[in-house]
């Protein structure tokens, strides 16, 4: 019987010759990824009886979500990652100002096809982008890994999400996760691997398909696993000396549910707040006056996001009391957008370019909103107080969807600009 | 195992920003602190009324979002000692088995209840009793009744590592 992605990465990882979904197996996570809560996971593992990591090459801690600290607390974790890390020999360890997890692993070459990663944020899921079967778990998960690891996991189901055609200008791969999130709902992928095929991918790129991978959690999904080609392997070159094998499903692999898209039936979309599947074309929200825009994240935070954004603003101004945040999503990522002149253009327009991190996403710090405001973000989350105030709402969309909505104050589809 | 109380009822997609928002994730607490903002986003009054034995009663999707643990840890130090939904996110259900807070797997008794009805769940049989009648749920499986009875995660890992040592 054919497999899926999942069901051969599992098996091979947990040494078995096959597995089945619903089976309950011991997993061998290759990767470990924490960051700035690994300061929570050092407090689970102290409690857990041994002196040691397991392996500590396994391990990889990337500041990022509260960086630099924002208070004495922060700091204070921050310090108790750096001597835990000395003190345990771990190598991956990359502190503040090298950039968001996300992108940080793969650059790294640590986010390898074939691989099992397992990290404690919900947004691990992104490295399917490179056909790695990367999910989220919790810090007391973590922990265990460190100490022993292993891990045991659910072998999901699979469903197949077949993409063809060409995008039209302007629209991107965050319009169209945005509107398979609105065709599957918050909830369709629930305990799933969502398995992305087909010649749009080719389309999407690396960058893209970590955009499709990272929001594959905003459905419920376990992993988001893109078919792996040779634009995985290109971009991995130089990254990594460790070999690797992609794999790739059996012809005759047994979904449990089969959806296709068009890159180029897909518009400019937004997802309206307080749920990433009320999902609308950004030209029915003209009406939505904004007072921020967030450009960066792990969903989109990446060099061509940072040139969308260019395309858009060159040459123009942001709207009069619209404030626009650009967080580069690593320090690679800020430097080739400094050499190339994006962020000076971005700054002349009126943008504040911030540090490579997280930012406001999760609202703690770097751009938090006030009662009544409005911002429009490339993140992944619109959630009732995700940017750290309840009576604030969050509209998602692309970055050239923002970027026009900066010039004009109100939510732009870009087309229209 | 007898689990008895009161019912709060909550709806679809109750996310993890509402049930404990990210501005204190990155915060040390200890559980009594991070129940004191257990529902905050959502419920405000929660934290006020919650005794120990209480259940939630939520709609699909219950625990979405982002994977902090203190979601499940703040739900369970408040007081609450289940939550029943049609369907949990992923990593809120490892994350509630992890720290020994049930979540149980129902779709027909949401809308046979309201808050503050009175409810008594029979972990053991599988069986939920309210006034309007008696409800089934799926009894958990053994590795995860392993978890649930060692207290959670930590303390499950710590003593099968100390049991491979011969301690």
């Amino acid at each position: 019987m054919g497999k899926t992605i999942a069901e051969k990465i599992l098996a091979k990882n947990c040494g078995l010759s096959s597995v089945v979904p619903g089976q309950i197996v011991t997993s061998r996570p290759d990767i470990v990824l924490s960051h700035d809560n690994s300061a929570a996971i050092i407090g689970h593992f102290e409690k857990l009886g041994v002196e040691k990591v397991k392996y500590p090459d396994r391990i990889a801690i990337i500041l990022d979500h509260v960086t630099p600290a924002a208070t004495e607390t922060y700091a204070a974790g921050h310090k108790k990652i750096r001597e835990f890390v000395a003190r345990q020999g771990i190598e991956h360890f990359y502190d503040i100002g090298r950039g968001i997890c996300h992108q940080v692993l793969p650059e790294e070459g640590l986010a390898l096809p074939g691989t099992v990663i397992l990290g404690s944020d919900s947004h691990t899921n992104s490295h399917g982008a490179f056909g790695a079967f990367a999910a989220g778990i919790g810090r007391s998960e973590a922990a265990v890994i460190w100490a022993t690891g292993e891990l045991w996991l659910r072998v999901p189901e699979s469903f197949n999400i077949k993409l063809r055609g060409k995008f039209n200008k302007f629209i991107t791969p965050k319009d169209l996760a945005l509107k398979i999130m609105g065709g599957i709902g918050a909830d369709g992928a629930i305990y799933k691997s969502v398995e992305y095929s087909g010649s749009g991918l080719r389309e999407l790129g690396v960058s893209g398909r970590l955009v499709l991978s990272n929001l594959s959690a905003e459905m419920g999904a376990k992993a988001g696993i893109c078919v792996p080609d040779e634009q995985v392997v290109e971009w991995l070159k130089g990254r990594t000396d460790k070999p690797f094998e992609l794999v790739l499903p059996d012809s005759d692999a047994i979904y449990e549910r089969e959806f296709e898209f068009d890159l180029g039936a897909v518009g400019a979309m937004i997802a309206r707040p307080h749920t990433v599947d009320n999902v609308d074309s950004a030209a029915n929200a003209s009406d939505v006056k904004i007072d921020q825009v967030l450009i960066g994240t792990c969903t989109n935070g990446r060099l061509d996001d940072l040139h969308a954004a260019r395309e858009i603003l060159e040459g123009r101004r942001i709207a009069r009391g619209v404030r626009v945040l650009v967080f580069p999503a690593s320090s690679e990522i800020y430097i080739a957008a400094s050499n190339d002149g994006t962020l000076a253009a971005l700054a002349t327009s009126g943008a504040t370019i911030m540090n490579p991190g997280c930012g406001p996403c999760l609202g703690a710090h770097e751009g938090a909103m006030a009662p009544g405001e409005v911002t429009i973000s490339t993140a992944n989350r619109n959630f009732k107080g995700r940017m750290g105030c309840r009576d604030s709402e969050i509209y998602l969309a692309s970055p050239y969807t923002a970027a026009a909505s900066a010039i004009t104050g109100r939510i732009t589809d870009p087309r229209e600009l | 195992m007898i689990i008895e109380g009161k019912i709060f009822r909550y709806g679809d997609d109750v996310n993890t920003d509402v049930i404990f928002p990210g501005k204190y994730t990155y915060e040390p607490l200890t559980p009594e602190q991070m129940a004191e903002h257990a529902l905050e986003d959502l419920d405000p009054d929660f934290v006020k009324k919650v005794e120990k034995g209480d259940v939630i009663v939520a709609g699909k999707n219950f625990g979405c979002g982002s994977s902090r643990e203190q979601a499940a840890v703040a739900i369970r130090a408040a007081g609450c000692s289940a939550i029943i939904a049609p369907s949990f996110a992923r990593i809120f259900y490892r994350n509630c088995l992890n720290c020994g807070l049930f979540a149980l797997t129902n779709d027909q008794i949401q809308s046979k209840i309201k808050t503050g009805d009175k409810v008594k769940i029979d972990i053991d049989r599988g069986l939920i009793e309210v006034e309007s009648g008696v409800f089934e749920f799926p009894s958990p499986s053994e590795d995860v009744v392993g978890i649930l009875s060692a207290g959670g995660l930590i303390p499950f890992t710590r003593k099968k590592l100390e049991e491979k040592r011969g301690i």
